[in-house]
């Protein structure tokens, strides 16, 4: 291999900065929706209201801002631990242009009215198939570089990009099966879905279960399996726990969606299935929290003035606090108490902005300063402030989710002694109002500490220039 | 044998297939690769970024 061959961070570099940008873009729709539950007179043209707000907001937190820093993170962690640049860069530069407009078409397509009406899976059939020709092209990038590798070992962080890959293409093309119908013409998309009744919510939820469980989990865990030796400065905890910890993930998670259609028509058994490897579930997730945690033992001081470490050891702790909640709340008793209600809202917030986010942060401001030649980020002390923000945001979020959640299933189910309803529905709304306040509270707080990290992002970018490290020799070790 | 024993089957071959990946990953043979590869993310710092508080021994190239 020559000594002047550099790995490909251009668009390591390209994806890094999108992440902030379409965070701070998705987190602000979402304080939006939220103020529109407090303030429902916010809703002030049927384009920017709530129903048409709310899928824009999760598919910008998801796929955007979460989609750009798992292609960042991936593509950086697959050529440096495979001493090798990217395979294909030509195709990696269309995942990103590809990827950018999809988000693009899905703010402009989500607030016209133009949906599928699948959760996390809105978008129309001519975005679909965008999406699809992105993710085989970001498949033969990561794969043909794990090929390319000169290294023996593929590393574990590997295993799990790779696995959230390869997942989604297959969760993808099924969930999102349907038949277009032209009759409105082509620049207005229309399809019915492939599937009918409770086969269709059966594959939705087998979609959205796992959408959770390999782009937000097994991708995120790839990058605590990079990151947090990297800033911590030492292995993973155990590697062979590392190992079981994917194939465990990879047997059971599957099979856990039937827990989002508890007491519906889907039969009785198949709920029971989903319920029983939710709770299966709680081993491998915590394994690998414990796993990333421990990487820290004998190195705790670090943690004391690190911000990036807080973040990502902060991080692990809400992966463990959650994972231990999904499984509680599938269980059919606990869920016939929260299901529909705030507390789901909260148990997926607390693992989206404290989990997801979070680990994401961490890593960007791992991977800002070397993608653009500085030593470290431009200032520590706003990183440490975005921490504490972000913190205090997440825990206000869920603490009066909760709390408001627990409040409006006990409600719903209070009767009189005559059989009839204690509550009527919208005694629970007005009930609500107090804790949607606070909810929106948090989620300003976590909202200003993505703006904080783009003025950082920025202040490091300025004067700096792009730099693409030079790949390592083959290690004859390895 | 009808279809759902297949299913009871496959559902017995992937149980025994995962006990099987412990016992193998926990296995003395795998430790030395293991010891290894866990070092490969922190063997790899190129020279670029200047050394900061995360630079230790173990990113040092190996000679060999």
């Amino acid at each position: 291999m020559q000594s002047q061959a550099t790995y490909n961070y251009k668009v390591v570099r390209q994806f890094a900065v999108m992440t902030v940008i379409w965070g701070i873009v998705g987190m602000l729709v979402g304080v939006i929706i939220a103020a529109q539950l407090v303030w429902p007179e916010l809703n002030v043209h049927e384009f920017l209201s709530y129903g048409r707000l709310r899928p824009l907001h999760t598919n910008a937190v998801i796929f955007a801002f979460g989609g750009c820093a798992l292609f960042a993170t991936s593509y950086y962690c697959v050529q440096r631990t495979s001493h090798a640049p990217l395979f294909a860069p030509g195709l990696a530069a269309f995942t990103f242009w590809g990827w950018q407009v999809v988000i693009v078409l899905a703010a402009l397509s989500l607030p016209l009215g133009f949906t599928q009406a699948k959760e996390y899976a809105e978008l129309e059939w001519p975005i679909d198939i965008l999406i699809t020709l992105v993710w085989v092209s970001y498949a033969v990038v990561f794969f043909g570089t794990i090929v390319k590798r000169t290294v023996s070992h593929i590393y574990v962080a590997n295993w799990f990009f790779g696995g959230f890959i390869l997942t989604v293409a297959v969760l993808h093309l099924v969930n999102s099966a349907a038949i277009p119908v032209f009759a409105a013409g082509v620049l207005t998309p229309k399809s019915y879905s492939a599937y009918a009744g409770v086969q269709d919510a059966m594959i939705q939820w087998w979609y959205g279960h796992n959408a959770v469980g390999f782009f937000l989990t097994a991708g995120f865990l790839g990058m605590m399996y990079y990151f947090v030796p990297k800033q911590a400065g030492r292995p993973v905890y155990s590697y062979r726990l590392s190992v079981v910890h994917f194939w465990a993930l990879i047997f059971t998670y599957m099979w856990a969606g039937p827990h989002h259609l508890h007491y519906t028509a889907l039969p009785d058994w198949t709920q029971s299935v989903g319920m029983v490897f939710s709770l299966i579930l709680l081993a491998p997730s915590w394994g690998g929290m414990i796993n990333g945690i421990m990487t820290l033992s004998g190195a705790w001081h670090k943690l004391r003035d690190d911000p990036i470490l807080k973040f990502m050891i902060t991080s692990l702790s809400f992966y463990g606090m959650s994972t231990f909640e999904g499984p509680m709340m599938s269980i059919k008793t606990v869920n016939a108490l929260s299901h529909y209600t705030d507390w789901t809202v909260g148990h997926v917030h607390s693992g989206a902005l404290g989990w997801v986010a979070m680990i994401s942060i961490g890593s960007i401001y791992y991977l800002l300063p070397r993608l653009f030649g500085k030593p470290e980020m431009h200032s520590k002390k706003l990183i440490e402030v975005h921490f504490w923000v972000a913190t205090i945001g997440v825990v206000l979020y869920i603490a009066s989710m909760w709390i408001a959640g627990v409040m409006q299933g006990l409600m719903w189910r209070a009767t009189n002694v005559d059989g009839t309803l204690t509550y009527s529905f919208v005694e629970s709304v007005k009930a609500t109002y107090p804790f949607w306040t606070i909810r929106l509270l948090g989620g300003l707080l976590f909202l200003s500490g993505m703006v904080i990290m783009a003025y950082n992002m920025f202040l490091t970018m300025a004067g700096g220039k792009a730099v693409d490290a030079p790949v390592l020799a083959p290690a004859a070790a390895h | 044998m009808d279809i759902n024993d297949l299913r009871s089957l496959f559902t017995v071959l992937a149980f025994i297939a995962f006990i099987g990946i412990v016992w193998w990953a926990y296995s003395d043979r795998r430790k030395a690769t293991y010891d290894e590869a866990a070092m490969l993310p922190l063997d790899d710092d190129s020279p670029f970024v200047p050394s900061g508080p995360q630079v230790t021994k173990n990113q040092e190239r190996k000679s060999s």
